[in-house]
């Protein structure tokens, strides 16, 4: 991924970003969600409920414990990022929120409602309407053309071809893709076959998108187009996105909430700046300690809040935004350390920022004990 | 005086052995022993029979012989003969119908139709003007030698059997895929099917229908060519990608139109190649089926061993290669169009 693509994407980002204090509703809650795999799971559930971990659950009753009490509240509008390594559970998660896996127990509500004591004829109308999904292998039917994968979704309703053509060729257009729609997906690259794949889930006009590791297989530079294209989109549209990554640059770069599972259990979630600047486990310092932390952290999570009263804005070097990176402060401060600068919000002072602090802000901080 | 008389002694069966003492035919060897007359020499233990029926029946005269065996499951069949023929009589008659028909059909009608109309069908098929030549060229061949008759017999016959077998297979084939139980149950049978001589098939049917039905024949080939296109179905299905099945589901397919729509379309090369071999075996199991009256190129196969009229039977045998030939070439060419629209895979 190149630095400056990351820059310039990160400001992209922000008209959309919820603000601290006034989060959006939340769509989707998982409640004390565990998955255990094996022939019986409900007596391993027992033994993990009284504190037994994944290797002795593997060791001593050979069941795999796939998820364990996991809690997540997935925001309207907002990307939900789900970061771990592989074998951490995140495509098993994923899969809950449609049922394409069954849970060995809790709850996953959606508007309130426990999806879990649904039929199969109201969670298909769910995967029809509500939630549509884009995978890392593209899974495009190779029998079709690229118009009739993106119009699955519609044609799986049971609309006719004339009708959804209109509305899959503007999604393939807006993807990028005008002109390909009487292609096979073989014809077409990785990156554009994914952009059927997103294409295929807009077109469904489901208010959720889960994206399971969409990116993953797509080489750098196409991963970072695609990121690009998908705030782009996201800026646009405001879905609700649970995302699935194992590549922190990604999460870091997508993520209103990011969520970092290790061995089944959420390790730590919340924004991610304060994940970087407050790591709660060495797992996550590992994590985050080879990150550009410069580019990664704004300006509002290093300040000092608040303006000094009766100071004129004499002793300021300038105005910053809050959303600006640490990296574009530096560079115009020209790697001076005496500076200070005034964090603006709205055009509006919200805090000083000394050029200490952000030199103090580069350095990963240990977690105590 | 035989081997394992002092076993039965010793568990005390004695009365029980002599109460069946009543005498059965004799066989050979009985018959043999008796003329040599020292019937009470002792055997060595170098010649110690095998345990069998018939060792063990000559010490102990209630225990059945192997023979009895054969004969009991002879008598057996004959006894379920006449409500087994009551079942299947009516089902399978529809495939006499259609073998009649069809022979009727391509024999009947004039070669000037008939044959344009199977150059259609090539080309509908392959859509290649080579193949339609290659078969023109095959067929034309045959007709030149004038074996012009048995070959359009055989093929009648073939287009029927691979007709019922794809129609009967590919739903089963369909089935076992989505059912590991059924898939267990169906294999031993495959294989079965599969392993045992195409000339036991036969025998059964003999029993069961008068040799002059075409059904006699036509439940023979289609039973031993069923098995391809069904395991090949199986396969094609259970093979198609994991993730775009995923797909489909996340999509909120139902299971007809996950079938219909992805795992069908998907499995088809598979199921053509199991088309293909049908086909092919078919056409094997024709020339055995001149046995029982099948008509075709089979039978002056079959006229040629009987009467040792080598130049009858070897051109009959290459008519059954051209035959053979063009059908798999026109076969493979469909096939090769359909993985060419799916070419990623």
């Amino acid at each position: 991924m190149s630095n400056n693509d990351t820059a310039t994407m990160t400001e992209a980002r922000d008209e959309s970003l919820p603000e601290d204090d006034a989060r959006r509703p939340v769509k989707v809650s998982i409640r004390n969600l565990y998955k255990i795999f094996g022939e019986d799971p409900e007596r391993a559930l027992e033994k993990v409920k009284a504190g037994m971990g994944k290797p002795e659950l593997l060791e001593s009753e050979n069941h795999v414990l796939g998820l364990s009490d996991i809690n997540v509240d997935i925001r309207d509008g907002e990307i939900t990022v789900i970061m771990g390594l592989s074998g951490s559970g995140k495509s098993t998660l994923i899969r809950h929120l449609n049922r394409l896996i069954e849970p060995t127990a809790g709850e996953i509500l959606f508007k309130g409602d426990d999806i879990l004591g649904w039929g199969q004829g109201q969670l298909r109308e769910l995967r029809r309407k509500n939630m549509s999904m884009v995978f890392q292998k593209f899974a495009l039917l190779p029998h079709r053309t690229v118009t009739e994968n993106a119009a699955m979704a519609l044609a799986t309703r049971g609309i006719s071809r004339s009708e959804y053509e209109d509305e899959a060729t503007k999604w393939l257009d807006r993807v990028g893709l005008g002109g390909y729609g009487d292609q096979y997906p073989h014809q077409l690259s990785g990156g554009m076959q994914q952009r059927v794949g997103i294409a295929r889930a807009l077109a469904s006009n489901s208010d959720i998108m889960l994206m399971d590791e969409a990116f993953s297989a797509l080489d750098p530079l196409i991963r970072t187009d695609m990121q690009d294209l998908l705030l782009e989109l996201q800026g646009e549209l405001h879905k609700t996105v649970v995302f699935i990554t194992h590549d922190l640059d990604e999460a870091l770069k997508l993520a209103d909430h990011l969520v970092i599972l290790k061995d089944g259990s959420v390790v730590q979630q919340g924004e991610p700046q304060h994940i970087l600047l407050k790591p709660n486990d060495p797992y996550i310092e590992d994590f985050v300690a080879d990150i550009n932390r410069a580019r990664v952290l704004r300006t509002r999570s290093v300040m000092d809040k608040g303006v000094p009263k009766g100071e004129g804005s004499g002793d300021y070097a300038g105005d910053v935004d809050q959303n600006d990176n640490l990296e574009s402060v530096i560079a115009r401060a020209e790697g001076a350390m005496d500076k200070r600068y005034r964090v603006m919000k709205d055009g509006k002072p919200v805090g000083t920022l000394k050029m200490t602090e952000i030199m103090k802000a580069l350095v990963p901080r240990k977690v105590e004990g | 005086m035989a081997t394992y008389d002092g076993l039965f002694d010793a568990l005390g069966l004695r009365a029980w052995c002599d109460k069946g003492a009543d005498s059965g035919p004799m066989s050979m060897a009985d018959l043999l022993a008796k003329t040599k007359g020292d019937g009470a020499a002792t055997v060595s233990a170098w010649d110690t029979p095998f345990p069998s029926l018939d060792a063990l029946h000559d010490a102990c005269m209630a225990i059945p012989q192997s023979r009895d065996l054969t004969q009991g499951l002879e008598s057996g069949f004959l006894g379920i003969r006449d409500a087994l023929r009551w079942v299947i009589d009516p089902i399978t008659q529809p495939l006499s119908w259609m073998l009649e028909d069809m022979l009727w059909l391509m024999t009947q009608s004039p070669w000037w139709i008939v044959m344009p109309v199977l150059f259609a069908i090539t080309w509908l098929v392959s859509r290649s003007w080579k193949i339609v030549g290659f078969v023109a060229l095959m067929l034309g061949l045959l007709a030149f030698v004038d074996h012009y008759h048995e070959a359009m017999q055989t093929l009648a016959i073939i287009f029927v059997c691979a007709f019922v077998c794809v129609l009967l297979g590919v739903p089963i084939g369909i089935a076992m895929s989505r059912n590991d139980k059924l898939q267990r149950f169906v294999i031993p049978i495959l294989d079965m099917l599969q392993t045992l001589p195409p000339f036991v098939y036969l025998i059964p049917l003999i029993f069961l229908f008068s040799v002059t039905e075409p059904k006699l024949y036509g439940i023979a080939i289609i039973l031993y060519a069923i098995v391809p296109v069904v395991r090949l179905t199986d396969l094609g299905i259970r093979l198609v990608d994991k993730d775009v099945i995923e797909a489909a589901d996340a999509f909120g397919m139902t299971n007809r139109q996950k079938l219909f729509g992805v795992q069908i379309p998907l499995a088809l090369p598979n199921i053509m190649a199991g088309v293909n071999q049908t086909i092919m075996m078919s056409l094997a199991m024709v020339v055995i089926a001149s046995l029982v009256s099948a008509p075709g190129l089979g039978v002056l196969v079959l006229r040629g061993i009987r009467n040792l009229e080598l130049g009858v039977g070897l051109v009959a045998g290459f008519g059954i290669v051209v035959l053979a030939i063009a059908l798999d070439r026109v076969t493979k060419a469909s096939l090769a169009r359909i993985d060419a629209s799916q070419a990623s895979r």
